[in-house]
């Protein structure tokens, strides 16, 4: 019995680790699902393809090379070395020792652990590049005011993660003797086996072991701090890219509530004292966003998956020229809110109870709003297909359709084109003068 | 030179019982905006020159509705969209074009869902078509060996794509196409957009036209082209803020072409 202890602790470590994960996730789905339903049926073909260049193939991190290289080396060493977690679960399970070896044999298991070995070390050079950009070079994008406090550390505890991570790996190999006699595979850690010479085989055996728990434990922390992190992004980049917009930038859907009434009052032979259309509606549709519930599900997916790598703001020509308009914070904020509403939820057991905040004004200003110049810079900077100008949209559609709070001038702007079909205070009749004049 | 226009209406053309080839959308900035006016009969002359067969609305045409889309008023916009549908499928149009990107993409992008279908064009992708057909030809002549830079702007670069028409018309003109260090995809707003030509700038440290003129400047251009009334005007004034504009002038695509063939 005391001989299936490790397993029996393994079992439950690891139901433990997927089982809250498990929760997270959920909990993640049914956040996203407070948004407005979305039909994104259409195109699978290409939204298939998009996922597979944009997320599994990188295509837009490489537009800024260094730190797209650096992140294809982070990025393809997580993906691989996960197929040994696949052998360390099952090791763990079963409790056998490296159990890949004998069906594989030396050489093609030697060539995998030698892949992961190397890769291991690219990851923790990497991860001294990135850690340098967020604290040493001071990079204008890492600065703003949005990266300050959690987002900063929660940047850098990720590395710290994978240098843990990496080192784990490493020093379980270099201790483990029976796998440094095969040597095959062990393309790094035989240097690291030698600063183990003068340990006696016990001491060995006991550092081999504590890595290789402590390895496999770090990975399911990992896995549960990812909910809590921008980090999110590795799982939901996959099916953000696939939801990604399809149709051009610069076309904005039009509201089909909105179309409604305008062909009702278009309509010579409409009613104009007949009830609603919607007889079964009971309040009318609010128009455009006030908060993250008015937002559709694939914008509040987007929120999740924004790893606040800075791309959109450092192209937004707002935020250039100092405007207060950062798209990032405004994915930021979408999150912070998102999740706000989904604790509100837990704790009054699924029931939305008012708090009195919501996401514009409280988290998102006027003012932010008012600067974009809806130039797409943003979403065409985004490395995982994020939209933060369809978010700004519908908070301006919020403040002018349901508060006619839009600035001054451009309420001038907007009756012109009322009164006489131009944005400024000419006659629609003169619009043929230019033809005649010199 | 002063050769009278030839701007025939569609209501002209319908009371013949005639089709244009096409209709030239030419927007408010066009009908209205001093600057914006060369640009509209510099793109005329060159229909004209090459026998094109179009028609305009005049009277008839009113705002796409894009500044207000942009600025948030569905209503609006939508308002604006069904009003000048009814018009553009009354008179049976089928291919439209603009010189500006903003009716451009707003036709093109957001009538269909309310019952617009229509071919659009912008003029640069219009004038390149004419080109390939052999019905235009354009000889470099004042433009040969010039700096030209090209301003994107965003509704046609970024929003719909179109980053090569406007730079095959300037590389006809034997010029000199320097790119910026933002271009195409990644090309830097004027600052117009999205509503922002109609009111002041939030509080910042600079403008961006300013910053926009600044990275056209440093490609040191003879001559900064634009496809887009709004940049235009936002480029034109960022020189004479850098107090430029003796030295280096903001023009149309449409422009360049009229004055290469001495329209």
């Amino acid at each position: 019995m005391m001989n299936y202890l490790p397993n029996l602790i393994f079992a439950v470590i690891l139901v433990l680790g997927i089982g809250v994960f498990a929760r997270n996730v959920q909990r993640l789905i049914r956040n996203i699902r407070l948004g407005k339903k979305v039909d994104a049926s259409d195109n699978k073909a290409q939204r298939w393809k998009n996922m597979a260049k944009i997320a599994l193939g990188q295509s837009k991190m490489v537009v800024r090379p260094i730190a797209g290289l650096l992140h294809i080396v982070v990025y393809v060493g997580f993906v691989i070395i996960n197929i040994e977690v696949l052998e360390i679960i099952l090791d763990g399970l079963f409790g056998t020792h490296r159990m890949f070896l004998e069906p594989l044999g030396p050489a093609v298991y030697g060539f995998l652990i030698g892949s992961f070995e190397i890769l291991a070390v690219l990851v923790l050079v990497a991860v001294v590049f990135f850690w340098l950009r967020r604290n040493a070079i001071k990079l204008k994008r890492f600065l703003s005011a949005e990266m300050t406090g959690w987002p900063k550390n929660d940047g850098n505890i990720i590395l710290y993660f994978e240098v843990v991570l990496m080192c784990l790996f490493l020093t379980m190999n270099a201790t483990d003797m029976a796998f440094q006699e095969l040597g095959s595979g062990n393309v790094v850690s035989q240097y690291i086996a030698g600063w183990f010479s003068g340990v006696d085989e016990n001491t060995l055996h006991i550092i081999e072991r504590s890595a290789w728990w402590l390895h496999i434990i770090g990975i399911l922390i990992f896995l549960n701090y990812l909910y809590f992190s921008k980090h999110l992004h590795i799982l939901l980049a996959f099916p953000n890219t696939y939801y990604g917009r399809l149709k051009p930038k610069g076309e904005f859907n039009n509201l089909e509530a909105v179309t409604k009434e305008v062909m009702m009052m278009m309509d010579p032979n409409a009613d104009p004292f007949a009830a609603s259309v919607d007889d079964n509606e009971d309040e009318p549709e609010k128009f455009g966003a006030s908060d993250v519930m008015d937002l559709n599900s694939i914008q509040l997916l987007n929120a999740y998956t924004c790893t606040e790598c800075g791309r959109c703001t450092s192209e937004c020509p707002a935020n250039q020229t100092g405007k207060k308009l950062s798209p990032r914070k405004i994915m930021m904020d979408t999150r912070d809110r998102l999740e706000e509403v989904g604790k509100i939820l837990d704790s009054n057991k699924g029931e939305f109870v008012d708090d009195g905040k919501q996401l514009l004004g409280d988290y998102v200003s006027h003012e932010e709003l008012w600067a974009c110049t809806s130039c797409n810079a943003c979403v065409e900077a985004c490395p995982v297909s994020i939209d933060p100008l369809s978010i700004i949209m519908e908070m301006r559609r919020y403040l002018v359709m349901e508060q006619s709070a839009a600035p001054m001038e451009l309420n001038n702007m907007m009756t012109n084109i009322e009164n006489n079909g131009a944005p400024w205070p000419y006659n629609q009749m003169d619009r043929l003068n230019w033809a005649n004049e010199k | 030179m002063s050769e009278q226009l030839k701007v025939p209406t569609m209501a002209e053309y319908t009371a013949q019982g005639k089709q244009p080839e096409v209709l030239f959308w030419v927007g408010c900035a066009g009908s209205f905006d001093d600057r914006a006016k060369k640009i509209t009969k510099a793109f005329v002359k060159i229909l004209n020159k090459a026998n094109v067969d179009f028609a305009v609305l005049g009277a008839e045409e009113s705002c796409t509705g894009d500044p207000a889309k942009r600025a948030g008023n569905e209503f609006l916009f939508q308002m604006q969209a069904v009003t000048n549908i009814e018009v553009l499928n009354a008179y049976e149009i089928k291919t439209i074009v603009t010189t500006c990107p903003h009716c451009f993409n707003t036709l093109k992008n957001e009538y269909p869902s309310l019952g617009g279908n229509y071919d659009v064009l912008h003029h640069t992708q219009f004038l390149r078509n004419l080109l390939k057909e052999g019905r235009l030809t354009i000889e470099g002549g004042q433009f040969k060996g010039k700096r030209i830079t090209f301003h994107d702007p965003c509704y046609l670069g970024r929003a719909n794509n179109v980053y090569e028409a406007p730079r095959e018309l300037i590389q006809k003109l034997d010029a000199e196409l320097i790119e910026m260090k933002s271009c195409k995809s990644r090309g830097l707003c004027c600052g117009a957009g999205g509503a922002q030509m109609f009111k002041d700038a939030e509080p910042g440290n600079k403008e961006v036209n300013i910053e926009r003129t600044e990275q056209a400047l440093e490609t040191q251009p003879e001559i900064i082209a634009a496809g887009c009334p709004f940049c235009n005007t936002m480029m034109t004034d960022g020189v004479k803020n850098k107090e430029k504009e003796g030295k280096i002038a903001v023009m149309d695509v449409a422009e360049l072409i009229a004055n290469a063939e001495d329209l």
